[in-house]
């Protein structure tokens, strides 16, 4: 039964903001953070804009070094604390997660409202920080630079401190409702691949979140008290910082890769209209990579006098996570062989996402390797890659997981032909961005600078020039994604012609999810053996 | 056109950096293969399977261990081949030889200090001669900083509480921008220093004439060499702007007010000590980020600063 916008959804039913505020339903719950993450995206991105116009010529233009220290600063912690790191598995994970796997909501529901809370009062004090001078050490905190600021460091790592509940409770959240709430028939490996790779995901967030939350406590003691751990003026090791930060934030960094990956899959098998090739080698790849990323740390400190036999380690681990992404690659790039592809504005997303991603990790062999990371560490090489993978990677992926479970959250299409455009610019926006930044980091240009000397100057201007490409691209989008609410064409239960489960209930779907329990019968993506009823009627 | 100069890569200007770049432009050649293949195949795919009318079902083509264990196996092969040789390199990057000359480096906020065997000092310049290896025993006086010379594809961190060691050989004279590579606060980017490279002869001559800087100049006009080179410049401006620290202009003979209450006159002494311990009285209105220049000016290089600040205030001299 394909039952065009319901009188009654989870989206007006029931009424009323406290209705929202203070609700149970999963649904809701990622639509709050959804909104929120979008708005944390817009701050995070204004501070980006910022940054490059200073950058596009040599000499201070807009703003005195201290200004742009800071700048630089919040947009990198707020980007990654506030919106990469919940975007895809609290926004999009939220709404789909109980849906694809025919569950009526997630296991702990309180639970999962108490992690919007959580994050908002995270992104209250935040805000409070950047009203109270802001901070100018980076998102990495390092110290003793940190702990000898007169900035206002401790707000920032106290918001980061508790946005970090937030994200353990959606793990913990994710791991039980995964093991205990799939519909009947729903083995693991009939899991639709997003979920699998959200599982993963949740072990790094239950497992590495409370590193990074008594590392930023006992920056805070020291800072408070001068106890002495971090700061050789108090006897000390700054080092022993960088090593607490990053046993985290690498494992973090596939806290941000992971889902993206996860939505890839989805957005490959339904547009190519094929069963993924590899299903069980793409599920274990998530679970490897989520095991060996703990293990590789020591790879953000080849140049800090760490021990050449630490280092060396580093370095092999390293380049063995990086084969569980090639496989994902390799299994993605095959599930297009013999396909029958379309091409709307999601599957544009993951095209992008195997060419940038692609850039992105192999950019990371040349770090992993030793003796080529010590000239390329702390340059624009590291931020290209950085960027080439978290936006070439996930943002790639969470933009098209917005575009194709749009419909499903609010019933309606949004113009494909805006749609299109607006990839293209991003796509275009982004290389023009971040690719110049290769070019200028292999040639030596550090990292964090205000100023810079002016044989860098070329390659400046055009990553500036690219941000501008870039935001043209997300305005078009903002606009047609608003516009969508009033003017959008009813969706229908199955735009895509997808065959997981939440493509088999209402959109925007009822407060209760499905009408009868689903029961499972056939894999995910099993297009080979089922095709789903809307494509029969010729989409 | 200098040919050691490629797109991505600067000038080779060490004896390690033809080493790096060797790896360098073979990752980036494996890079732009496995790319070309990823992208290419995709471009047909993408064209020759797109979607013509109603959708049919597709041939079953689930899983292939085979194909799974080559796009692993191969991968694995190449990275290990680039594991052992980056390894390789790194370690005689690591390893100093035995006839290296040592210089001592200085980190501080923000500027570079080197003392050579013989007690010389130089600020932010680092002089060396062409064919002799260096060995940089260095620490830093406050916070994290990393010593980075794009030309000899070297970086290794500063820390206060440790020394770190680096070293490098420059076969040819030249000149080589040196960056700190570790985000240490306002100045970062400004904390840019030079490795000049000399000639055997021309650094003989240099190292005799280093030691007798400023001889037969006025002070006031040694002073005004002293404040670029030993990096004044970058925190006191000269025409009376306020930067991270106070001008040197209007100042002199005058009440300067203190951040700990109460004031002092602006006098010889007064500069005199703020240069050697600059937290003593700290300016209202400025962060105490100063750090001191003991040990690195002589006495007849403060006694040229002083004359050069009087200088700048002519009216208000005495």
């Amino acid at each position: 039964m394909d039952t065009l916008r319901p009188a009654q959804n989870y989206l007006n039913e029931p009424r009323g903001w406290k209705s929202w505020l203070f609700t149970l339903d999963h649904k809701r719950i990622g639509i709050m953070y959804l909104a929120a993450i979008l708005l944390a995206f817009l701050l995070g991105g204004i501070f980006a804009l910022i940054v490059r116009l200073e950058l596009l010529r040599p000499g201070a233009d807009l703003m005195s070094a201290d200004t742009y220290n800071k700048m630089f600063t919040l947009h990198g912690a707020i980007m990654i604390f506030l919106f990469i790191i919940p975007s895809i598995p609290a926004a999009l994970g939220n709404f789909a997660l109980p849906l694809m796997i025919g569950a009526r909501d997630v296991a702990f529901p309180r639970l999962n409202l108490a992690s919007w809370w959580v994050y908002v009062a995270g992104t209250i004090i935040a805000l409070y920080s950047i009203f109270a001078g802001a901070v100018d050490t980076g998102w990495t905190f390092y110290t003793p630079y940190s702990t000898q600021t007169t900035t206002a460091v401790i707000s920032m790592t106290f918001a980061a401190f508790v946005l970090g509940f937030s994200s353990i409770f959606t793990g913990i959240n994710f791991i039980v409702t995964v093991h205990k709430l799939r519909a009947p028939g729903m083995t693991w490996f009939k899991m639709p691949l997003f979920v699998w790779a959200l599982y993963a995901t949740a072990i790094i967030q239950v497992l590495a979140t409370p590193v990074l939350g008594i590392t930023l406590l006992l920056l805070i003691f020291e800072r408070l008290f001068a106890i002495g751990i971090f700061d050789p003026a108090m006897g000390g090791d700054p080092v022993l910082y960088q090593h607490f930060f990053w046993f985290y934030s690498h494992p973090a960094v596939y806290i941000m890769i992971l889902p993206g990956m996860g939505i890839m899959s989805e957005l490959v098998a339904t547009f190519a209209r094929k069963t993924i090739f590899g299903y069980r080698f793409v599920a274990f790849s998530s679970v490897a990579i989520a095991l060996i990323g703990f293990l590789v740390w020591g790879h953000h400190m080849f140049t800090s006098g760490q021990s050449e036999a630490a280092s060396m380690v580093f370095s092999a681990l390293t380049f063995l996570v990086g084969i569980p992404s090639a496989v994902k690659i390799f299994n993605w790039l095959t599930t297009l062989y013999k396909g029958q592809i379309s091409f709307e504005t999601p599957m544009l997303y993951a095209l992008w996402f195997l060419c940038t991603f692609t850039i992105g990790g192999l950019t990371g062999i040349f770090l992993g390797a030793l003796v080529v990371d010590v000239h390329l560490h702390d340059t624009y090489f590291v931020v290209a890659h950085f960027h080439y993978v978290m936006m070439g990677g996930t943002v790639m992926a969470f933009l098209g997981g917005i575009h194709y479970w749009w419909p499903k959250m609010f019933g309606r299409m949004y113009s494909e032909f805006w749609g299109r455009i607006a990839a293209v610019l991003v796509f275009v926006g982004f290389n023009g961005t971040f690719f110049p930044q290769f070019v200028m980091g292999a040639q030596g240009m550090p990292r964090r600078y205000f100023d810079y000397v002016p044989e860098y100057g070329t390659m400046h201007a055009a990553s500036t020039v690219g941000s501008w490409i870039m935001t043209l691209g997300f305005l078009i989008m903002a606009t047609y994604l608003i516009a969508s609410f009033w003017r959008g064409k009813p969706a229908g239960n199955n735009p895509w012609g997808a065959l997981s489960l939440e493509w088999t209930t209402t959109s925007p779907p009822p407060p209760h999810n499905f009408d009868s329990q689903p029961v499972v019968t056939h894999g995910p993506h099993d297009y080979d053996k089922i095709i789903a009823p809307s494509t029969l009627a010729g989409r | 056109m200098d040919t050691t100069r490629s797109l991505f890569l600067p000038p080779q200007a060490s004896t390690v950096a033809p080493d790096v770049d060797a790896l360098f432009n073979f990752l980036l050649w494996m890079s732009v293969a496995f790319f070309a293949l990823i992208m290419t195949l995709t471009v047909i795919f993408v064209v020759k399977y797109r979607r013509r009318g109603a959708a049919t079902l597709t041939p079953g083509l689930h899983h292939n261990t085979a194909l799974e264990m080559t796009w692993i196996v191969i991968p694995l092969i190449l990275v290990g081949i680039i594991f052992v040789w980056g390894f390789r390199s790194f370690m005689a990057q690591n390893v100093v030889p035995k006839d290296a000359m040592e210089i001592k480096v200085s980190g501080q906020k923000w500027f570079w200090s080197f003392t050579y065997p013989d007690g010389l000092v130089m600020i932010d310049t680092l002089v060396v001669p062409a064919g002799k290896p260096i060995r940089l025993l260095m620490s830093s006086q406050d916070v994290i900083h990393s010593f980075f010379v794009p030309d000899f594809r070297i970086k290794r961190d500063v820390l206060p509480n440790r020394y770190t060691i680096a070293w490098f050989e420059a076969p040819k004279p030249g000149n080589h921008n040196l960056f700190c590579a570790e985000y240490c606060g306002k100045e970062h980017s400004g904390m840019i220093g030079e490795v000049r490279v000399l000639g055997e002869r021309e650094y003989a001559q240099w190292l005799e004439t280093a030691a007798f800087a400023g001889e037969g100049m006025a002070p006031e006009e040694y002073g005004a060499k002293l404040y670029v080179s030993k990096t004044c410049v970058t925190c006191h401006s000269n025409d009376g702007k306020a930067g991270t620290g106070p001008t040197f202009v209007g100042r002199f003979g005058k009440e300067v007010a203190l951040q700990k209450g109460g004031a002092v006159l602006m006098d010889e002494n007064y500069i005199r000590e703020s240069i050697l311990n600059p937290q003593a009285k700290v300016a209202a209105g400025y962060q105490p980020v100063m750090p001191t220049f003991q040990g690195l000016l002589k006495a007849h290089e403060v006694d040229a600063l002083v004359a050069f600040i009087k200088s700048l205030n002519p009216s208000t001299g005495q």
